[in-house]
């Protein structure tokens, strides 16, 4: 934490107030005075732009639940009358739904800067698991909402889902019907799923406010991995990262606008606009964008309690990741060999993600080969899921711990103000003429 | 240099993985694209198109097809066919009572509680063709005709879509079995193979369609004088379904417009804010 507070009470409200609850001085030390390090780059932003999104979401969500109906048969037209009938029903909408996509973009890019930076390693790791469980909690909030507007894929989206869970041995069946509310995906299934979308973000915003208590004891990791040696390592949160993160913040909100105005309904799929019919599935059941990688994992095993437990453990690996990797290391700029391996993690999820949203039957290059192996052709969107799958887990589970011990990372400077000041010794002549000039 | 290697190997077979996705395309159904006057960021729908495509709607469509979700009174909402400034309750507009006037809705006779039926107001649902969905498959040979509230918005293609579906009815191919009832269309998806007996690489695009062709040459007269051809009336009445999928589009983008614009000085600003608070911070 940042030690001792700077705060003093000027009146003598505050100082009545700071004896029986300094929530002021909290408040000063812990977002005005936190002293952050001063090398953090815009990879870091996203932190603030998930809070903001957060908040979007709830915003949104509460006016938005004001006009919905959730009722199976009345649901699909409520949807359609915000966006028709309520005064910026169209803008609360369409900023809702396409919000949930850039909610989960802003928070892969925030776990893939973790993945690079070392963020999740000692003395980070519960903060790391906080925001497992967040992550966790969108993910299920996420599908939760998705089932709401009642189109064809939420409903068929829902059985399967619901259907996974079902593969679980014992519980498995209970816990269908407990969900469901009856034997089906029904109207009773639509009313709890609401119930629940609406209470799920509040527990998220619980988490996070865990989240950022855990990160508040340790402080931020940076991306030199260094841990702060002095204050001039720092500067305090505020101005410097109000201003850093309002900035980021604003371009992302220009990239959401893109898309909830010029194209609000191309991360969706058009058959959602059309209403359920449980008599009537669609060719094609896909999930949105950023649950694919997930499903294709789910996909990749022929058995299908398996590929549930396989679909399930790519979230739970997560969790135990900071004891996986071995390496004394944080920050993967010294790490060339470990930055090497990330990258073919990050192209594995694309093309796990690739592999979510084609049939699985689906050839990859030209026509089928005809070689059968594990129920599967080798020439399909399965196998490439199966190479997907396999290089995903074998990252954490082999690359992570065995990397950590053999490869020679490069030379890791002392504090985080030596490389910054050591710049001129190694720059060339005329470089530093401008120094406040650089980026 | 050996991680460049695998670096570049791994991009290969990125690119490897990304090509057959747009070779290993099949036989898909054809598609049309035409240029729309509301497309792109500053597109607006063109009044006299969507007032032709709702007379489209009008004489031909709604015999079959309900829009359930659609008022008479949203016609002459702002961005509406019959939007007139003078009228901004579009319950008031003249011509939208008169549009309204000439369609007889259902309605209970609060004296006697009888069914009853009246001519239709402003704040009426567009009447649906047949009161339930069994009613609506005896009438057509088993086939529901879908609600067109929302169809340009459920269908992938949208707009091009419905154009291509309005114009694809095609001879069908010598060889090409037909059933009674069905309609070979070559923009609606299918799988022709098994009624085709020419050659098998051979199979026709397009599929069986229960509708039969909806559209002809000067079925509908056009108010302002436009050609009344088939393709004119397929254009004009997919114009007024992409209207009526979000009759609210011109208002988002507009509002869109002002919102990116203040959001990019926002930036701008909060970018040099940045920069000076940070100008002498070394880092």
């Amino acid at each position: 934490m940042s030690g001792h507070s700077t705060y003093e009470p000027k009146t003598g409200f505050e100082r009545w107030l700071d004896t029986r609850l300094p929530i002021i001085r909290f408040m000063k030390d812990t977002a005005l005075d936190f002293p952050t390090p001063k090398n953090l780059n815009y990879w870091w932003t996203f932190g603030g732009i998930l809070a903001l999104m957060l908040g979007i979401q709830i915003v949104t969500g509460v006016v938005l639940a004001m006009h919905y109906i959730p009722n199976a048969a009345m649901a699909f037209d409520s949807v359609e009358r915000i966006r028709r009938d309520v005064n910026y029903g169209w803008l609360i909408q369409f900023m809702h739904a396409n919000g949930a996509s850039m909610f989960f973009l802003a928070v892969y890019v925030h776990m893939f800067r973790n993945l690079y930076y070392g963020s999740y390693k000692a003395p980070r790791e519960v903060l790391w698991i906080l925001g497992c469980v967040i992550y966790l909690l969108m993910m299920a909030t996420a599908f939760l909402g998705y089932v709401l507007p009642w189109g064809q894929m939420s409903f068929h989206g829902a059985v399967v889902i619901t259907n996974l869970l079902g593969a679980l041995p014992v519980v498995g069946p209970a816990i269908t019907k407990l969900l469901w509310g009856g034997f089906a995906v029904d109207n009773p299934t639509l009313n709890r799923f609401f119930s629940l979308h609406y209470l799920m973000p509040f527990v998220i915003a619980g988490v996070v406010i865990l989240h950022i208590w855990a990160l508040h004891v340790p402080g931020n990791n940076n991306p030199t991995g260094v841990n702060v040696k002095s204050p001039k390592d720092t500067v305090p949160f505020h101005p410097y990262y109000t201003v850093k993160d309002g900035f980021a913040i604003s371009v992302f909100l220009l990239m959401y606008g893109v898309f909830v105005f010029y194209m609000p309904d191309s991360l969706g799929d058009a058959i959602n606009y059309v209403p359920a019919n449980p008599l009537q599935t669609p060719p094609e059941i896909v999930p949105e964008w950023y649950l694919l990688p997930f499903y294709a994992i789910l996909r990749a095993v022929p058995d299908k309690l398996m590929g549930v437990l396989l679909m399930f453990s790519a979230i739970a690996v997560l969790f135990v990741l900071p004891w996986l990797d071995t390496s004394k290391v944080r920050s993967m700029r010294y790490r060339p060999t470990a930055r090497l391996y990330l990258a073919i993690f990050l192209l594995a999820c694309l093309v796990l993600g690739y592999c979510g949203a084609h049939p699985p039957d689906q050839a990859i290059v030209g026509e089928p080969s005809g070689f059968i192996l594990m129920d599967s052709d080798i020439n399909s969107i399965t196998w490439l899921s199966r190479i997907g799958a396999l290089y995903y887990f074998a990252y954490f589970l082999l690359v992570m711990p065995i990397l950590g011990l053999t490869e020679k990372p490069l030379p890791v400077p002392e504090s985080i103000s030596e490389p910054v000041l050591s710049h001129p010794a190694g720059a060339p002549a005329g470089a530093t003429a401008s120094p406040e000039k650089r980026g | 240099m050996l991680r460049k290697g695998i670096a570049l190997a791994a991009l290969g077979l990125s690119l490897v993985v990304a090509a057959p996705a747009a070779s290993a395309a099949e036989q898909k159904p054809v598609m049309k694209h035409l240029e729309w006057s509301f497309q792109g960021p500053f597109g607006k729908f063109d009044t006299a198109q969507l007032q032709r495509g709702y007379k489209v709607y009008r004489e031909v469509c709604s015999s079959c097809h309900s829009m359930n979700l659609m008022h008479f009174r949203n016609l002459g909402q702002p961005g509406g066919p019959f939007y007139d400034p003078e009228y901004k309750n579009p319950n008031d507009n003249p011509y939208v009572k008169a549009l309204a006037k000439d369609i007889q809705v259902n309605d209970i006779d609060t004296e006697t509680g009888d069914t009853i039926q009246r001519p239709a107001t402003p704040a009426d649902k567009f009447p649906a063709p047949f009161p339930n969905e069994y009613a609506a498959r005896a009438s057509n040979g088993g086939a529901l005709p879908p609600d067109l509230s929302v169809i340009v918005k459920a269908r992938a293609g949208g707009p091009n879509y419905i154009y291509s579906l309005m114009t694809g009815y095609k001879a069908p191919p010598a060889g090409l079995k037909i059933n009674p009832g069905q309609n070979y269309n070559q923009s609606f998806a299918g799988d022709l193979t098994p009624f085709w007996s020419g050659d098998h690489h051979k199979v026709p695009v397009g599929g069986f369609i229960a509708m039969p062709p909806p559209l002809a040459p000067d079925k509908v007269t056009f108010d302002d004088g436009s050609p009344s051809t088939v393709e004119q009336q397929a254009k004009d009445v997919a114009a007024f379904l992409a209207w009526a999928s979000e009759p609210k589009q011109m208002e988002r983008k507009q509002f869109g417009l002002g919102a990116m614009i203040y959001l990019l000085i926002f930036s701008v600003l909060l970018y040099f804010s940045y920069r000076r608070i940070w100008r002498n911070v070394e880092h």
